[in-house]
């Protein structure tokens, strides 16, 4: 048995690798439909765009581009549908180039499947170069800094833009994002212009925000593919209500199943690398 | 000299400027703010140009070495075809870029990232021991991270409330002390910047 877990302990890579991709793939041929329990973070965010009266502007800014984009791109569809259901009209940024065609894909998504229309459910004002100087500029006047929507029209003339000014107009600012470009919100929006903001962020990063939550500098977080699964999850029942079972998503629920297997087959490797470890130490000693 | 004296003159009247600028709220100082937040916006887009011409310059040299050829060879060739594709048939829904975009970026891209989950697993595996007390203890909270960030976790009582305190307590505390370490070695390295002791950024 002890030389069982010792050859156990030295499994080559290949096994390894092998092992987790049967892990992954099975629960997305298979689905396990766990269903998702709303951890506080999302369910702060969720409440809050939930709460929020019709009529309301949201800026959401797909700071991020398609590496990270298996855990950011299902919670930018899900807010978008979210916003869209409560009649708040999502606009959609980015402060990184890659961003604006993951957002106008979200939008296209929301348009095909809920019947939105763009310009008077949604808008999408695209990329602009600058970073601080776009966050801070959006905080004085959002037209001087897009003058136009991502197609080229005016944001005067704009039906859902119309009363938006600065962040003042704004009832929310959500920053998707796989690296810290949420915490430059929270210098330049939030520090300046008191902005109410919430972010989406990569699970490898989500320990960094954690301590913006706790001062209420982010009102709520997604946390990785878990929180994107949870939001994910909340929205279907959401438009399962409303009729709208054509738009229901399930990109990051079985992700997240594809996730978890992943998680206990880490957690597994550990404990018999562990265990291979100390009987090869107790036979040295022996 | 010149060279350098220029730069470091702007640098410090517009550094010590836009220090002023945020606590006098009269109206010359809003206007002085709306224009530097134009000419950052301006100076952006230049910086991707920039970026560009660094881009076709370092695999212009790459493409000499035998080794790094066909890899800066497909770099050039594939900035080509999307810049042309942009020019001819646009940006807009449905089109080429936008597909290459769609089906062809995104997807290189996200599995580049995924392809991270072999390796941890594969290194968790050999380097995770539990060879100290500090190991161990780390070791434990990685469990409990690890099992409250499935879809079961929210299910065992207990677990969440554990994530929760490793999260908002042991965390958080070293979090806050990077936060603010970090902080303050900014603030000191941008002043040290504006006062023309930090030259690093003008090549050296």
């Amino acid at each position: 048995m002890k030389d069982f877990f010792i050859k156990l302990a030295s499994l080559n890579r290949t096994v390894i690798y092998l092992i987790i991709t049967i892990g992954v793939l099975l629960p997305l041929v298979v689905p396990l439909n766990l269903g998702q329990k709303m951890s506080p973070p999302t369910e702060h965010l969720y409440t809050f765009i939930d709460t929020l009266p019709k009529g309301s502007h949201i800026l959401i800014s797909a700071d991020y581009d398609p590496s990270t984009l298996p855990e950011l791109q299902p919670m930018l569809e899900a807010i978008i549908k979210h916003a869209i259901l409560r009649g708040v009209i999502p606009m959609v940024m980015s402060l990184y180039p890659q961003g604006t065609g993951l957002g106008i894909q979200a939008c296209e998504k929301a348009k095909e499947t809920l019947g939105a229309r763009p310009d008077t459910d949604y808008v999408i004002l695209g990329y602009k170069p600058g970073f601080s100087a776009v966050i801070l500029g959006i905080g004085e006047d959002i037209k001087k800094i897009f003058p136009t929507n991502y197609s080229g029209i005016p944001l005067d003339s704009i039906p859902a833009a119309r009363g938006v000014k600065n962040y003042n107009n704004i009832a929310l600012v959500i920053s998707l994002s796989g690296s810290s470009t949420p915490l430059a919100w929270v210098t330049y929006a939030y520090t300046k212009y008191n902005q109410k903001l919430a972010t989406g962020v990569t699970a490898v990063s989500a320990a960094d925000f954690y301590p913006y939550l706790q001062t209420g500098q982010f009102i709520g977080a997604l946390m990785g593919m878990k929180g994107a699964a949870e939001y994910e999850y909340q929205v279907n029942k959401l438009l399962e209500k409303r009729g709208y079972e054509k738009a229901k998503s399930v990109f990051a629920v079985r992700g997240m199943e594809a996730n978890s297997i992943a998680h206990f087959l880490i957690m597994l490797f550990i404990i018999i690398g562990n265990l291979g470890y100390f009987l090869t130490k107790k036979r040295r000693e022996a | 000299m010149l060279q350098k004296k220029i730069p470091l003159a702007i640098v410090f009247i517009f550094g010590v400027i836009s220090i002023l600028q945020y606590f006098v709220p009269h109206p010359l100082s809003q206007a002085y703010y709306d224009t530097m937040l134009k000419w950052m916006i301006g100076v952006g887009s230049m910086a991707i140009f920039l970026a560009l011409v660094s881009f076709i310059r370092h695999h212009q040299v790459r493409l000499k070495k035998k080794e790094h050829a066909p890899y800066s060879a497909v770099a050039l060739l594939s900035f080509l075809f999307m810049t042309l594709v942009g020019f001819i048939g646009g940006m807009g829904p449905g089109s080429v870029f936008q597909k290459m975009f769609y089906y062809v970026q995104a997807p290189l891209q996200a599995t580049m990232f995924s392809l991270l989950s072999y390796y941890m697993a594969s290194a968790s595996y050999r380097a995770f021991r539990a060879k100290s007390f500090e190991a161990t203890l780390l070791l434990i909270t990685a469990f409990i991270v690890m099992f409250s960030v499935t879809t079961f976790g929210n299910y065992v009582p207990g677990v969440p409330k554990a994530l929760e305190w490793i999260m908002a307590v042991p965390n958080m505390a070293s979090k806050r002390g990077i936060a603010i370490g970090v902080s303050l070695g900014s603030i000191a390295t941008s002043l040290k910047i504006i006062l023309g002791i930090e030259r690093n950024w003008l090549g050296g």
